[in-house]
């Protein structure tokens, strides 16, 4: 009975095996071996060493990159977090037509993608666009957003919030899971509303924090579709949003050095690993799990 | 006896007028969170009506500048063989229609009936209301999705979606049934493998896999983007094992006694329960397939096989000038996402399924 329960069992996941072989433990290894090589695909790859990480450390533009990465993810997480949060709380809300609300402020997260980024490209344009006009009213001068490197990044982190319900709706289905129980117990105690939010609901949210703090980083170093639209794939202007995943691109898919570039996806790899186990480990303090004794209790 | 009643209905006011105030505090909160939320609504969708709008305009519409948010034209008429702007103007307390023929400085303007060019009137431009119409250039549309071979990017995109689609519910409603209800061992060592992989950035696994579909002469085709749907992937079987675990387990003691097989069960007895999560799957990938631009832009090479993210940003690296057109093949592009999401909104927006965050 057992055996064959066994059988049975891996013969469903077997899909998973097969995939996870094929199209990730063999690929991983393949590109660790090309990171030590020279390769363009068309003749076989040369043995180098560590040629292309000597290089690499060397390569202003890989410093750029990760730069423009870290510059990326250190003003697009704390705002999509504030943003995500507060929205999730206020929709979390008895209001009136809450489902209407909701439904508009998760619509942009729906559509990402090159459509959104030729749109979101016109309306930073200062000659055509909306937004320099609306800025003007207020007497505002507006910059030239993304054909400015000062200010090309603020415009990639404004189209980012746009889209800030894709990360609002998982706090909201977090804040939904906070036991009610929990706030009477706060109200009989004489907690304010202040302290009802910093005592119950904040420490309650954590873990949904934390998911969508490690999934934003690993995003940002993912980040590529609205950044190639908006720049044809070069990260102009004056490489400001030359990131990290257009840079590894360029290099495999323009360039053809996929020994390079494999020596980039694994330095990539090793970032963050390296970032989400500092997470982590920081969550240990920060983090609260219901039914844990450790961390905060 | 007087006095004790006195104090009862002292007390009952005063938790009257407490009860009174936290209506009146929530009330409050109530309503500047919906002054907040309706302030932001409006920027959330001011974007998407610029969109919607570019794409109804004209070239000289476009030219316009600051552009207005809709499609809106001011109506114009003919004097003296020029094109003056018409407008609603108040002349010793009538309203009438005449069209500034000169700006003078100081804000005032020369206004004429157009019936009768020779009498002008001088007035405050700014009091005048200008008359505007709706002028909405459908054809933008039809112009937009023939200048490229849209019907055969939609194709494309359509088959990598929905074939895709087969291939991950197949597979991870297969994997997840087997995480979820048998034993065996190193099985849980499995699973924490399978979710440590959602971390694992796609970077690291592409270059060889583009090399091995370049040997097998896969890439500019659309398999590289079908087949490896087939091996399932660990957000799917993650979100349907969760769900899989809420079934209970006498409903496959019921149907095994009956002598179903697992195949069976899964099939008849796990599947149906599941519908909820399988929709939610679904939509998500659907989402993330039509949305997708990385893989298409790096597998597809030649026009015929693009896909609609890949040829609309080519159209856009080609046409930047012909806004009006390329927001209309946005619209399109936007338009099944959008429908899907409203036929469905109640997955989205009451978190039957949240984790559905595809990278």
């Amino acid at each position: 009975m057992s055996q064959r329960e066994a059988a049975w069992a891996y013969f469903f996941i077997s899909p998973w095996i097969l995939g996870f072989i094929f199209f990730t433990v063999g690929p991983m290894l393949a590109s660790l071996y090309y990171s030590f090589t020279r390769y363009n695909i068309i003749s076989s790859p040369q043995w180098t060493g560590l040629a292309n990480y000597r290089d690499i450390v060397k390569d202003p533009l890989f410093w750029k990159s990760l730069q423009v990465t870290v510059y990326y993810a250190s003003l697009a997480l704390p705002l999509g977090l504030l943003f995500g949060f507060f929205l999730a709380i206020l929709l979390n809300q008895k209001i009136p037509g809450v489902n209407v609300w909701r439904t508009v402020y998760f619509l942009p997260s729906v559509i990402a993608g090159v459509a959104v980024a030729l749109l979101w490209i016109r309306i930073f344009n200062p000659k055509i666009g909306i937004l320099n006009p609306s800025l003007a009213k207020f007497g505002i001068q507006g910059p030239g957003w993304l054909s400015d490197p000062q200010w090309a990044m603020p415009a990639l982190v404004i189209m980012s919030l746009w889209g800030v319900g894709g990360g609002m709706i998982i706090y909201l289905a977090g804040l939904q899971g906070v036991p009610t129980a929990l706030y009477d117990a706060a109200k009989v105690d004489g907690a304010s509303l202040w302290q009802r939010f910093w005592y119950v609901t904040l420490p309650m949210m954590t873990p949904v924090i934390f998911y969508n703090l490690v999934m934003g980083l690993i995003g940002a170093f993912q980040y590529f579709t609205t950044v190639y639209v908006a720049t044809g794939g070069s990260g102009s202007p004056a490489r400001a949003t030359l990131f990290y995943n257009l840079y590894l691109y360029q290099n495999a898919f323009k360039y053809f050095e996929m020994g390079y570039a494999s020596t980039m996806a694994w330095i990539l790899f090793v970032i963050v690993l390296v970032l989400t186990m500092l997470v982590f480990r920081s969550s240990q303090v920060w983090v609260y799990y219901e039914g844990q004794l450790r961390g905060r209790g | 006896m007087a006095t004790r009643v006195r104090t009862r209905s002292t007390r009952l006011t005063r938790l009257d007028r407490a009860f009174r105030n936290v209506k009146v505090q929530d009330l409050v909160i109530k309503a500047v969170t919906t002054l907040i939320l309706a302030v932001g609504a409006v920027v959330i969708l001011i974007p998407l009506i610029f969109m919607i709008s570019t794409s109804l305009k004209d070239r000289n519409q476009l030219r316009r500048s600051p552009p207005p948010l809709l499609p809106i034209e001011q109506v114009t008429v003919e004097v003296n063989g020029k094109e003056e702007p018409l407008y609603r103007v108040t002349v010793e307390g009538k309203s009438r229609r005449m069209a500034l023929i000169k700006n003078i400085p100081g804000g005032k303007g020369l206004f004429v009936d157009p019936a009768n060019p020779d009498q002008t009137v001088e007035l405050t431009v700014a009091d005048q209301t200008p008359l505007q119409h709706w002028e909405m250039h459908w054809e933008n549309y039809p112009v937009a999705l023939t200048s490229v071979p849209f019907d055969r990017y939609l194709l494309n995109t359509l088959i990598v979606t929905f074939v895709g689609m087969a291939g991950m519910l197949l597979s991870c409603s297969m994997v997840a049934y087997g995480f979820s209800r048998f034993r065996a061992p190193w099985l849980n060592v499995l699973f924490m493998i399978l979710l440590s992989t959602i971390m694992l950035p796609s970077q690291v696994r592409l270059i060889p896999i583009y090399v091995f579909f370049q040997k097998l002469g896969w890439v500019d085709t659309l398999l590289p983007l079908i087949v490896p749907q087939f091996f399932a992937n660990a957000y799917d079987v993650f979100m349907l094992r969760q769900f899989f675990m809420t079934i209970p387990l006498e409903m496959d003691d019921a149907a095994r006694i009956d002598g179903a097989s697992p195949w069976q069960i899964l099939l008849y007895v796990i599947l149906p329960q599941a519908r909820p999560a399988v929709v939610a799957v679904a939509i998500f990938h659907f989402l993330w397939a039509w949305n997708d631009f990385y893989e298409p832009l790096i597998f597809l090479h030649s026009r015929e096989n693009w896909t609609v993210a890949v040829g609309l940003q080519t159209f856009d690296a080609l046409y930047s000038v012909n806004t009006h057109l390329i927001m209309a093949a946005s619209v399109v592009m936007i338009l099944p996402p959008i429908v899907l999401f409203f036929l469905s909104q109640r997955i989205f927006t009451q978190g039957v399924v949240v984790s559905g965050v595809k990278g």
